[in-house]
């Protein structure tokens, strides 16, 4: 795929993973035949991924698999996998899976002279051709660097091990365990240089987070970033930001907001469907009314709204929107409309993603309303809760789901800056925000940007009445927003500004007309001066060149009366000689 | 010199008449590491438990079960069914002191084999 791609065909051929995600950052699998070495600390779920890559392998693609526990016993294994809603056993019966756990008694062994890991081969070989493997998970083979008293010869036998695989041609997966600074601690990379697949998993402000990593990926493009993943019933998902690719279908459909004013600023008729809105503003401003007004509208369509609320409850929301007239209780219990109320702390974002999947699996809802997205960044820093927001926001287009999203923004800062950095992901942004004037303080709302549609550039004072949101025309000029007597004022004194400008104008045109005539009579001065000059120089050259020819004349008539030997040479000795009589002769006068 | 295919055994009738020493040498073909071990084992067994002693000779490639069913993974591997507890010594048996050593046999006589 890459330019400076090594391989003798262009592509490398890939083994799907089955693994939801990871199919996508490594853009379509592990390297077919070749070893991927997976790494990662405790707990960090290696011994699942490689797991989880035999039995789909098993199941999806009919690839059967070899797994080699060197830590685990094939209970544990069994008892580890099941967990994952695999049925190894039968995985087992059906010849599709063959569990060995290698022992090695360190104890009781002492090393005698030279040897090598052939029994090992020929257990391996033995298993892969029982039941036709064409995968193979050695988990983890390190361990037999603390067991067996030789690393030299181990390193040699290993080098030969995954020759050995690479011959058979089974896509081998081996784990390791992290070390400090190196990706395991036995340097296993040495071996696969193939593919080097990092997890990690860590607890930050006592919320727990997986997260994967493609370290390398040799001759295939693949995803570079930290990406989360999750382990639950039904395997491991790793959530790429980017899953849908480009080939995303894009609705032409327009749903109104709910608010008729706001539906003719975005051109006349609404968001699109399927589109993602982001609704930003300060406290007060208004976004969760706008918000529960678009669910409204949706339910009205006789569609689905799913309303994630972090910070309300349902209750709690339908009272409030009941005071401005929307009574969103009907949708509810027709089952158009269901709450979700998410704790953003109480989880991990990943948990949150993964509920928020759940739910829209369940629910099948044509609008998802998140309020507010905000509370992203208690779960995590602003850099993970951004790409949580990108995977939201990426999935929900993915199926075609109208999303808004609202996001807080603290007062005091710029309000269009968005700490979650999602601005490119969103197609629609509205900017809510108080203007205070004149002793009034006034809501505005302004689009920012509405893709792919002829939107207003005006701003609009909006107001809670208790009918519902309304939009009215404010005035938009160099100093502000202004309503009523204040807009008057502002425009009076912008005409009056105006004439003063156009004087301003007639003014420096004529100075400008001055100026030139000015500069041009200089130029003619200058001019004469110059000729009166030249001329005067090219008397004085006249004058020097006659001078210099009266010279020449002189000393040849000197020379002739001086009786000079004509057997010389006439020009140089005598142009010493001559002067000297020259000095000599304009000295005399003197 | 090839290795027999089928376990041979060698026992004599001195030493210690309640242990007899069952020691079996898991080998992958005649690769002259494993020939090397062979007769290293023999000698050591004639030195040390003369006519009381068995040796096993498994050879891997003829019975490739057997590798998972001993968690033979070193090749060659000596093991010491008896006396219990099993041990087992990894390598061509050159380094005679932990050949030796690894088998625990019951006096360190000085008799060092050639």
């Amino acid at each position: 795929m890459t330019a400076q791609n090594k391989q003798p065909v262009g592509r490398v051929a890939k083994a799907p993973s089955g693994i939801r995600g990871l199919d996508e950052i490594t853009f379509g699998g592990l390297p077919q035949g070749r070893p991927t070495l997976v790494c990662g600390g405790a707990g960090s779920g290696k011994t699942l991924l490689a797991l989880e890559f035999l039995a789909r392998g098993a199941i999806e693609f009919d690839e059967p698999g070899l797994f080699v526990g060197f830590e685990e016993t094939a209970e544990e294994l069994s008892a580890n996998i099941a967990s994952l809603g695999f049925d190894l056993e039968k995985l087992v019966t059906a010849k599709k899976l063959y569990l060995d756990h290698v022992k090695f008694d360190h104890v009781h062994t002492v090393e005698a002279g030279e040897f090598d890991l052939e029994g090992l081969f020929i257990r391996l070989g033995r298993a892969i051709d029982l039941i036709g493997a064409r995968r193979v998970a050695l988990d983890t083979i390190e361990s037999l660097f603390a067991r067996l008293p030789n690393p030299v010869v181990l390193r040699a036998e290993l080098q030969r091990l995954f020759r050995w695989f690479k011959d058979r041609g089974v896509t081998v997966v081996m784990t390791g365990e992290r070390g400090g600074g190196l990706h395991t601690r036995s340097e296993l990379e040495e071996y696969v240089s193939d593919c080097v697949i990092k997890l990690d998993h860590r607890v930050v402000d006592g919320v727990s987070t997986r997260r994967l990593r493609i370290v390398k990926y040799r001759g295939s493009a693949h995803g570079t970033n930290e990406y989360p993943f999750l382990i639950d019933d039904s395997g491991i998902s790793v959530l790429p930001i980017t899953s849908l690719g480009l080939e995303q279908q894009v609705s032409y459909e327009r749903i109104s907001t709910g608010i008729p004013r706001l539906d003719m600023m975005l051109g006349g008729e609404g968001y699109y469907r399927g589109s993602s809105i982001l609704l930003s503003g300060t406290s007060g401003t208004g976004k969760s009314t706008v918000a529960a007004t678009f669910a409204d509208a949706t339910c009205r369509r006789g569609e689905r709204c799913l309303y994630l609320a972090f910070e309300e409850s349902k209750s709690q929301i339908i009272r409030n929107m009941r005071s401005i007239g929307l009574d969103l209780e009907p949708w509810t219990v027709s089952g158009k409309l269901r709450f979700v109320p998410l704790r953003p702390a109480s989880s991990g974002l990943e948990t949150h993603l993964n509920s928020i999947h759940r739910q829209v699996g369940e629910f099948q809802p044509d609008a998802v309303v998140i309020d507010p997205i905000s509370s992203f960044m208690h779960s995590g820093s602003p850099i993970e809760a951004g790409n949580v927001v990108l995977r939201i926001v990426d999935f929900l287009k993915s199926r075609q789901i109208t999303a808004v999203l609202t996001n807080l923004v603290a007062g005091g800062t710029p309000e269009k800056a968005t700490d979650l950095n999602i601005s490119s992901l969103i197609d629609t942004w509205l900017l809510l925000r108080e203007v205070e004037l004149g002793g009034e303080r006034n809501r505005v709302i302004d689009i920012v940007k509405s893709r792919g549609m002829a939107h207003s550039n005006q701003m609009r004072e909006f107001r809670l009445t208790d009918q519902g949101i309304e939009l009215v025309d404010v005035y938009r000029g160099s100093e502000g927003v202004l309503t009523g007597s204040m807009r008057l004022a502002q425009e009076a004194k912008e005409l009056a500004s105006g004439e003063r400008l156009l004087a301003e104008v007639e003014r420096k045109k004529s100075l400008l007309d001055s100026k030139r005539r000015l500069t041009m009579s200089r130029i003619d001065a200058l001019r004469l001066d110059f000729e009166t000059e030249e001329q005067e120089i090219q008397a004085a050259i006249e004058e020097a060149e006659q001078r210099k020819d009266s010279l020449k004349r002189e000393r040849v008539e000197m020379s002739v009366s001086r009786g000079a030997d004509h057997t010389e040479n006439v020009d140089q000795p005598n142009d010493l000689e001559s002067s000297q009589d020259q000095t000599v002769r304009q000295r005399d006068p003197s | 010199m090839n290795l027999p295919a089928e376990p041979i055994s060698d026992t004599a009738t001195r030493g210690d008449p309640e242990q007899t020493w069952l020691l079996r040498l898991y080998v992958a073909g005649s690769t002259p590491r494993c020939v090397a071990a062979l007769t290293r084992l023999k000698e050591v067994c004639e030195a040390f438990f003369p006519g009381n002693h068995r040796i096993e000779v498994i050879d891997l490639l003829d019975h490739p079960e057997l590798a998972e069913r001993d968690e033979i993974l070193a090749i060659p591997t000596l093991v010491r069914q008896s006396p219990l507890p099993i041990r087992k010594i990894i390598g061509d048996l050159s380094d005679i002191h932990n050949v030796l050593a690894g088998l625990q046999t019951p006096t360190s006589r000085p008799s060092k084999p050639s």
